[in-house]
Formats: C-alpha cells, sequence, structure tokens
C-alpha cells in the first residue's frame, strides 16, 4: 500500500466561540492533485493556514509523510516539504525576482556568518547551486528575462507564477495553492492549469488546490474535497462533484 | 494604626494622583491606536506644550492683577485645551494624513521627527531651563498619629482626583452619547468598513487626534499645579510613562488606560518609596517590557488575530 | 473658494500654534513667574511665518509639481555604467582610502578631529542601517549599545588596564551579549511596540550608568581613560609607566597631533573594516534574509525561514557595531559619562539612517558626514541644530521616505 502524503483527520479549528472548521478529514498521495472547493467563507483559507502552521488546530491530527506536523511552528512545517502560496500573492516586493528566488533557499545554503565573509569554497558552491535552481526555475515559469527586475513591478500573472516558482525552488513535496487563478484572466488560468500540471506530471509533487475557478478545478483535479461552513460535504472525483445534490444545495442555495 | 501602613497610605494617595494624570495621557496613546493603529510619538510633547501654557497664561494673568482662583484656573484651563488641540490637530495633518498607507515604519519615523521638533521648538522659544510657579492650590487634611507618622492629602491632590474623575466622565458621555462618539467606536472596529458606510473617517481620526491632545494638556495643566516647575523635556519621559500605562491596560481600550495608568501611577509611589527613587523609571519600563512579552494585549485590551 | 478657505484656516491654525509659544516668553524673576511679549522682530517672524503657511496653501498645487519637477538624483547618474563601473570600482575604492590615509597631515587638528567624530557617526550609522534600514526593526535605544561597548572599554581599561586592542572585540562582543538578551525576547513584538521597548531599554541602560556609582562614577563618568598605543608605543607627552613613547621612539619631538592623527587613522581603519563586513553581509543569505523579512515576514514564514534566528542576528550585528564605536569613542574622548548616551544621540543615529536612506551604505555615509560637519561649519545655528534634524525627518518621510541616495538593488549575474 502506497504511503499518504498527507493525511488529515478531524481537524477543527475554533476561535472563541465560533467553530471556523469542523472534523474535517482529508489525503492526498503521492502525485495526486487535490482540490478544496466551498462556497465563500466556507472555512478553507483557515484549514490552510491550519495545515500550514500559521494556526494551530483546536482539535485533530494533521500527518505529513506519516509524522504529526499539527503543533509545529510554521516555518518547520514547511521545512519538511510542504509549503503554500496566498491568496493575496506576498512577494519581497523591494526586491528582485532573482533575490526572491534566493531567499526561498535560505535554509538549503551556508548561512554560517564566517564562511560567507570568507566566502569558503562550500559557500560559493551552494551559493552557486541555489543559483542554478533558481535560474531554472525562473526558466519554468518563464520570468529568466526579468530576474533582475524588482518583483513589485511585475505583472500581476507575472506575480502569481513568480509565487509559485518561489515555492517550488525550496524542493517541497506538496505544494498548497491559494485560489491561484484569482485575478489571472482567461488565458493565463489556461497556462496555470498546464503548469500545475506539469509540476504534478515532470517534478512528481503532490498538489492541494483552494479554488473558486470551477472549470481549473474540474479540470485538473483527481480527487476534489467540498467544504460548507466549516463541514465536510462530499468528496470524490470531478463527475461524483458535479452530480452530488448537496454540492449543488451548497453552491445554488436552498431552493 | 502602625507607621508601616499609614506610609503606605501615603504612598497609594501619592501614587493614585500620578497615576490619574498618566491615565489622562494614556487616553489619547490609545484613542489614536485604537483607530489607526499607530504610536502617535509625538503625544508627550503635547502634555509638555499643555504645561507651558498654563504657565503662560497663569503667568500673565496673575501679572495683571487678577486674583480669583477659580477664573484664572478655568482661563487656564480653555486656553491650554484650545492650543493644546491645535498642536495634536497639527501633528495629525503634517506627520501623520500624508503617510497613511505607507510603510508602518515611515510614519514612526516621521512622528519622532515631530517630537523631537517640537521639543527643541520650546526649548527655542522659551528656554531649556525650569519654570516655575509658586503653589497655587494650598492645603490640606492630615490624619494619621502625630507621633508615628502624619498621612497627609491636599487639596491639591483632591482637585487632581476630581478633575480627572470629571473628565473621564465627559469622555465617557462623549464616546457613547454623541455621534462623533459612535464614529469613532466604529472606525476603532473597522475603519475601512466606516468609511464605506459614508462616516468621513479624516474627520474621525482627527477628532481622535484633538481629544487626546485634549486630555493631555488638562494633565499638563494639573501636573504643572501639582508640580510647579516644568521643562521641555517633560514630555519625553510622560509620554513613554503614559504609553506604558495604555500597553498594561490593553492598547485601544480606554477603561484599560485609565487602569493601567492607576497602577503604573501606585508601584511608582511604591517603588519610589522603598527604593532609591531613581529606579522608580526603570521598574516602569521594565513593567513595560515585561508586560508586552507576557501578555501584550494588556490587561483589558483585545488579543490580536493574525490575518493570513 | 474652498483654497481660500482652506488658506485662512491653516493661518489661522499657525497663529493659534505661535501666538502663546513664540510670541510670550515666560521669564524667572526670583521666585515670581512673569511673562513679557515678544519683540517686534520675533512678532514679524511669526506673522511671516502666518503668511508662509497661508500662501503655500493657496498656492499648494503648485508647489507640489514644482517639488515633482526637481530631479531626484542618484549616484548612479554621476558614476559610469554597468561593467566599465565593476572594473572602476577597486580603483576608485582604493583611491578614497589612500585619500583619506594622507589627508590627515596636510589639514589642521580640528578638522582631524572632528573628520574623527564624522567617522565615529558612520560606523553608528552603518550599525543602526542593518536594523532599520535592511531588517526593519525600529530600534530608538540604539545608543545603549554604543554605551555597552564605550563603558566595557573604559571598565576594562580602569580596574583591569587592558589595553584598547583587547578591549575593542571584548566591547563589541559585550554590546552583542546585550542586544542578543534584550532581542531574544523582544523581537516578536510588532514594530511600534519594538520601538518603544527599545527606548524604554535604552533609557533603563541610562538610569543604570548614572546611579551605579560604584562601578561607572554615576554621572561624573569616568575619566582618564587610556589612548591606544600603536604596537605598544603611547602617544602622551610623558610615560606614566615606562611604557615606550611614540616620539622617543622615532626620536621626532612631541606633538599632540599625532596622536589626534592617529586616532583618525584608527578610525577609518575601523570604518573600512565595518563598511566591508556590512556589504559582505548584505550580499549573504542572512543580508537577503533581512530584507525578506522588512518586506513581509508571513511568506518568510512560509519559506522555512526562522524570523527570530534572522531578527536577532540582524540586531546582534547592528549592536555590536555600536559597541564596536562605542569603545573606539571612549578611547579617543577619554572621559565618558552617561550624559553622551541619551535618547537623543539614538535619534540623530536615525535621521543619519533616514537621511542617507535606508538600506543605502553610501546614503548612510554622506549623511552622517553631513550631520556632524554642517553644524560645525554654521556654528550660529547650532542651537537650531535638534529643531532642523526634527524637521527634516519629518520632510524627509513626506517627500523622500528612500532618502538621499536610495539603495540600489544588486544586479545578479546569471549563469
Amino acid at each position: 500500500m502506497s504511503q499518504l502524503l498527507l493525511d488529515v483527520n478531524g481537524l477543527t479549528m475554533q476561535f472563541g466561540g465560533l467553530v471556523a472548521v469542523n472534523k474535517v478529514n482529508l489525503t492526498v498521495k503521492n502525485r495526486q492533485i487535490v482540490s478544496v472547493i466551498g462556497p465563500n467563507g466556507a472555512g478553507k483559507t483557515t484549514v490552510f493556514n491550519c495545515l500550514s502552521g500559521f494556526y494551530i488546530p483546536t482539535a485533530g491530527s494533521v500527518m505529513f509523510k506519516g509524522k504529526e506536523i499539527a503543533g509545529m511552528k510554521d516555518f518547520q512545517i514547511s521545512r519538511q516539504g510542504l509549503v503554500r502560496t496566498f491568496q493575496h500573492v506576498r512577494l519581497f516586493s523591494n526586491m528582485t525576482v532573482i533575490e526572491n528566488m534566493l531567499v526561498a533557499q535560505h535554509r538549503h545554503l551556508n548561512t554560517g556568518l564566517l564562511a560567507g565573509l570568507f566566502k569558503t569554497p562550500s559557500y560559493r558552491r551552494l551559493e552557486q547551486e541555489a543559483m542554478d535552481r533558481a535560474i531554472f526555475w525562473l526558466k519554468e515559469v518563464d520570468l529568466l528575462d526579468s530576474a533582475n527586475r524588482e518583483s513589485g513591478n511585475l505583472s500581476y500573472g507575472q506575480q502569481r507564477r513568480l509565487e509559485i516558482a518561489r515555492c517550488m525552488v525550496t524542493q517541497p513535496e506538496l505544494l498548497m495553492l491559494d485560489e491561484p487563478a484569482a485575478g489571472l484572466n482567461p488565458n493565463e488560468t489556461k497556462e496555470l492549469d498546464e503548469l500545475i500540471i506539469k509540476l504534478r506530471d515532470e517534478h512528481e509533487i503532490s498538489i492541494l488546490l483552494i479554488e473558486h475557478d470551477m472549470g481549473l478545478v474540474m479540470g485538473i483535479s483527481d480527487h476534489i474535497y467540498v467544504i460548507a461552513q466549516g463541514t465536510p460535504l462530499a468528496d470524490g472525483n470531478a463527475d461524483d462533484i458535479k452530480n452530488n445534490p448537496d454540492v449543488i444545495k451548497a453552491y445554488l442555495g436552498e431552493s | 494604626m502602625s507607621e508601616t501602613i499609614l506610609y503606605l497610605i501615603q504612598q497609594l494617595i501619592n501614587g493614585l494622583t500620578i497615576g490619574s494624570t498618566y491615565a489622562l495621557i494614556a487616553i489619547g496613546y490609545t484613542m489614536v491606536y485604537g483607530i489607526i493603529g499607530m504610536i502617535n510619538f509625538a503625544h508627550g510633547e503635547i502634555y509638555m506644550i499643555g504645561s507651558y501654557i498654563t504657565f503662560i497664561v497663569i503667568a500673565g494673568l496673575l501679572g495683571m492683577g487678577m486674583v480669583s482662583l477659580p477664573l484664572i484656573l478655568f482661563i487656564a484651563l480653555v486656553i491650554s485645551v484650545l492650543i493644546a488641540s491645535t498642536y495634536g490637530w497639527t501633528i495629525e495633518r503634517v506627520a501623520y494624513r500624508p503617510l497613511r498607507g505607507t510603510n508602518r515604519l515611515i510614519p514612526l519615523i516621521s512622528a519622532i521627527g515631530m517630537s523631537i521638533f517640537l521639543q527643541n521648538f520650546v526649548v527655542l522659544s522659551q528656554g531649556s531651563r525650569d519654570v516655575a510657579l509658586p503653589p497655587m492650590i494650598s492645603g490640606g487634611w492630615t490624619f494619621g498619629d502625630p507621633s508615628l507618622f502624619e498621612v497627609s492629602f491636599s487639596y491639591m491632590q483632591l482637585f487632581i482626583w476630581v478633575a480627572t474623575f470629571v473628565t473621564m466622565l465627559g469622555l465617557t458621555l462623549f464616546i457613547s452619547r454623541s455621534r462623533m462618539g459612535r464614529a469613532c467606536r466604529a472606525c476603532s472596529e473597522d475603519i475601512g468598513m466606516t468609511n464605506l458606510l459614508g462616516v468621513d473617517t479624516n474627520r474621525v481620526i482627527a477628532t481622535t487626534f484633538i481629544i487626546g491632545a485634549a486630555l493631555a494638556a488638562i494633565a499638563g495643566l494639573l501636573l504643572s499645579l501639582y508640580y510647579g516647575v516644568a521643562n521641555p523635556f517633560i514630555g519625553f519621559m510622560a509620554g513613554l510613562k503614559a504609553f506604558t500605562a495604555a500597553v498594561l491596560g490593553g492598547i485601544g481600550s480606554i477603561p484599560g488606560a485609565v487602569l493601567g495608568g492607576l497602577i503604573l501611577g501606585v508601584t511608582e509611589a511604591l517603588t519610589a518609596a522603598y527604593f532609591p527613587s531613581e529606579y522608580k523609571d526603570v521598574v516602569a519600563f521594565s513593567l513595560l517590557i515585561l508586560i508586552l512579552l507576557f501578555r501584550p494585549s494588556g490587561l483589558l485590551g483585545k488579543p490580536e488575530v493574525e490575518k493570513v | 473658494m474652498g483654497k481660500l478657505y482652506n488658506a485662512i484656516f491653516s493661518a489661522g491654525v499657525a497663529f493659534v500654534l505661535a501666538c502663546l509659544m513664540i510670541g510670550v516668553k515666560l521669564n524667572t524673576d526670583g521666585t515670581t513667574l512673569q511673562v513679557t511679549g515678544a519683540s517686534t522682530e520675533q512678532w514679524a517672524w511669526i506673522i511671516g511665518g502666518i503668511a508662509l503657511v497661508f500662501f503655500s496653501q493657496i498656492f499648494a498645487d503648485q508647489i507640489d509639481t514644482a517639488f515633482g519637477k526637481i530631479p531626484k538624483p542618484t549616484v548612479s547618474h554621476f558614476l559610469p555604467e554597468g561593467d566599465k563601473m565593476a572594473q572602476l570600482k577597486p580603483w576608485l575604492m582604493a583611491g578614497v582610502f589612500v585619500c583619506m590615509v594622507i589627508w590627515p597631515f596636510m589639514v589642521s587638528r580640528g578638522s582631524v578631529d572632528l573628520a574623527t567624530l564624522a567617522l565615529i557617526y558612520i560606523m553608528l550609522g552603518l550599525g543602526l542601517n542593518i536594523v532599520v534600514g535592511l531588517a526593519g526593526l525600529l530600534d530608538l535605544g540604539y545608543v545603549a549599545f554604543y554605551a555597552v561597548g564605550a563603558y566595557t572599554y573604559a571598565l576594562l581599561s580602569q580596574y583591569f588596564d587592558m589595553s584598547f586592542w583587547i578591549c575593542l572585540p571584548i566591547s563589541a562582543g559585550m554590546a552583542a551579549l546585550f542586544g542578543f538578551i534584550l532581542g531574544f525576547p523582544v523581537l516578536r513584538l510588532r514594530g511600534d511596540y519594538l520601538a518603544i521597548v527599545t527606548l524604554g531599554f535604552g533609557e533603563i541602560i541610562r538610569i543604570l550608568l548614572n546611579n551605579w556609582t560604584a562601578v561607572t562614577g554615576g554621572p561624573n563618568g569616568i575619566s582618564g581613560i587610556d589612548k591606544p598605543a600603536l604596537f605598544g608605543l603611547e602617544f602622551t607627552r610623558r610615560s606614566k609607566d615606562g611604557a615606550t613613547l611614540f616620539h622617543e621612539y622615532f626620536g621626532i619631538d612631541y606633538s599632540s597631533s599625532y596622536k589626534v592623527i592617529f586616532l583618525y587613522l584608527i578610525a577609518v581603519v575601523l570604518v573600512a573594516f565595518v563598511i566591508f563586513v556590512i556589504n559582505r553581509l548584505m550580499r549573504m543569505p542572512i543580508g537577503r534574509a533581512w530584507e525578506a523579512l522588512r518586506e513581509d515576514e508571513i511568506a518568510c514564514r512560509s519559506l522555512g525561514l526562522n524570523r527570530t534566528a534572522i531578527k536577532l542576528s540582524a540586531f546582534t550585528i547592528g549592536a555590536s557595531t555600536a559597541g564596536f564605536a562605542g569603545s573606539f569613542f571612549a578611547a579617543r574622548q577619554g572621559f565618558i559619562s552617561p550624559e553622551s548616551f541619551t535618547f537623543i544621540e539614538s535619534a540623530i543615529i536615525l535621521a543619519i539612517v533616514v537621511l542617507g536612506g535606508m538600506g543605502s551604505q553610501i546614503g548612510v555615509i554622506l549623511a552622517a558626514i553631513i550631520m556632524t560637519i554642517l553644524p560645525e561649519l554654521a556654528r550660529e545655528f547650532s542651537e537650531y541644530r535638534m529643531l532642523l534634524f526634527g524637521l527634516t525627518m519629518v520632510l524627509m518621510m513626506r517627500w523622500r521616505p528612500q532618502g538621499l541616495v536610495p539603495m540600489k538593488r544588486p544586479v545578479l549575474e546569471l549563469k
């Protein structure tokens, strides 16, 4: 039996009296694209924040590669190989594109003070490797020409791609994308679509996706979870979801 | 009653007196913070300017031969509140409003610049030496055992307590009853939304600065009568203390600022009573650091939820 | 019409602000406090100021466009482009360094002394630039670390007779230790809280120095601190404890300016060292992480950066630079007291960073030179110095928050 990459059980998040996420179960296998959908305010981003360690879940377990990560600090979780993007792009906007890519690899570099001051061979080698990886990923997302531009000056679509590249350069096993198509035009959405599939097929990582754009979700997901008002509603492949009466009700309202 | 207890009572009276003036200044910090989420760094200087204006007006009226104490105090109060409020308004217009929406560091630095500017403005216009006024309100009650320790509670202290109480009452009524007060409360919940609902948030912010400055001017008046001296540098320390009080009570919360002010005043008085008095400042700052570390939301503040 | 109303209103405000605070002066005559009206000249100034406010409001739009038209020069305009620059740079640096070394032998003692002071401020500015400009942490108690450095050397020299050269790294280390101890708990605080806490810390250190009389001498400070020696050669006129003297060793006449020049040269070397180290740091992973943290803390965390460790390193390295400058300051002055380490000093260093351009090394160096030399050139305005510092900070934040010489992003070669 292949081991689950991510196994979430009974995830619950409470803010005071408000239950934002209620007993959500979720699994992601290797090389799988999994989507979480739901109406606005359903608690999707809260699920993400719990998984990535920005919130400490009130209850439930989050197993990543067979290891409990619920309660770990956010930066420790991302070091395990679980990296996320944000609904509103978060770039280091006064820094150049390539600097963004290098910062992301911070923990892979020789950060010793003396090593850097004297530029030891190991320091140089790691810097060069980081540079190579950065260039590789900038090529993948077609941003190499803009490498020395300040990232805040990029177009919105480019910023989205840079954010994904910046995650990929940390060599994750699970990439979590929070509404990556928000604000993109149809053309850019299609490119994003292709990029996500490429990440799974060529780079062999898994992707967990929150998305509003149904077209994108239905087209590429191997498995879809629907949550409404913080509670799991349904899960299955695209066809199951499309024909599920509960889901239709949740989206279109009681009729 | 034993000597120790009498001594302690005396320190409590002194501490509550100073503490209530800290509370008045602290309200300015807490209200501004509640609405724009920023520390008004120049707020301590407003208090200092309020003190100076009190001195100027009182000395002027005495020089003109006015003798009625209540009238002198009333005129001093009106003028110092008026001018200090104008300073508060100007600070907002010059150092904060043009910088809204920029990186947080920028208005902060601008306000520090403002604070340095105002301090040196007073140094240049009024000189850097102490100005002193003979006591205006003297006398008081004493009780306790004359052979052990006599506790004194002066009329001046009573005056400060009453004045603080009345001011707080007025502020509470303003915030809970008036239209502007309601707008202030709405802004501190969600300024963007309040703006969308058609409230002129610029005016609300300006009003907040003005109210804060008015209260600081009242504190300036009370403390300049109490201590009888002022110099251009008193604003720095008083500002820091009042900020500590605001944080102690929970920044953004007005009752918190009052509570924080009183606690800080008493703590300082007790420290000064049992240790060399220079260390009372150290105690105040250490208190500030400890609170920020262990309970950043203060005693009565709401904990902040980080938005991702 | 709105504009006229605005202008009248602003003029009215200006009048209220000025009428009592400038128009009336408090005098203490014996025990009574008196007020005197300002002189006609002062009133002329007040009215002039009000008129200025009035007209600047009337012509606000024109002034704004005029400001917009003023070219904002960057250093790159005056320097050759790209590759050529890369070739020239080492020569340029060497040239500047040589000039810095030769220069003191040709000018007056006073100038050399002033230059030494400017160099101290350069060190402080560069150190604070790491904390404020790069890492985006507003440290208002920076002077505390300067004080720690100065007192470390002064005390070690006084009680244990240790030499400047041994104390220099120890002072930097002590300051770094203080930075670490303070930074560890406070660095998770939000920006403005951090500012206040560091301010409070600065005051605590000063109060402790003032009151711990048995060790620090309290307000009287510590005097007679040994000056640095050149490989054991001292620069005093007469030998205290049989140490070899500089002028005797070289067989030249004693001159006090040797000492001044020697101190200046030490400062040049220290500044060069600090510039080298910080330059490297800025291009190292840690330097990039500082800036990333300033830009977006949440993104940093999501990428696996440990923010506490990164902030702490900025804070500690910034503090150690101040400690470095502090021990040199103590050695140069020969006398230190808590007076030298007030909040005003922190504010001046912050003004240097802000004026020069947060994050910009060249900017900070230029600003430090301007801020130390300008008040000396315009002595008659010296009482206006702090007033103008404050004003500059407000105006810079409004019209040019990136500083005189904005920081330039490094262009990385892609290969």
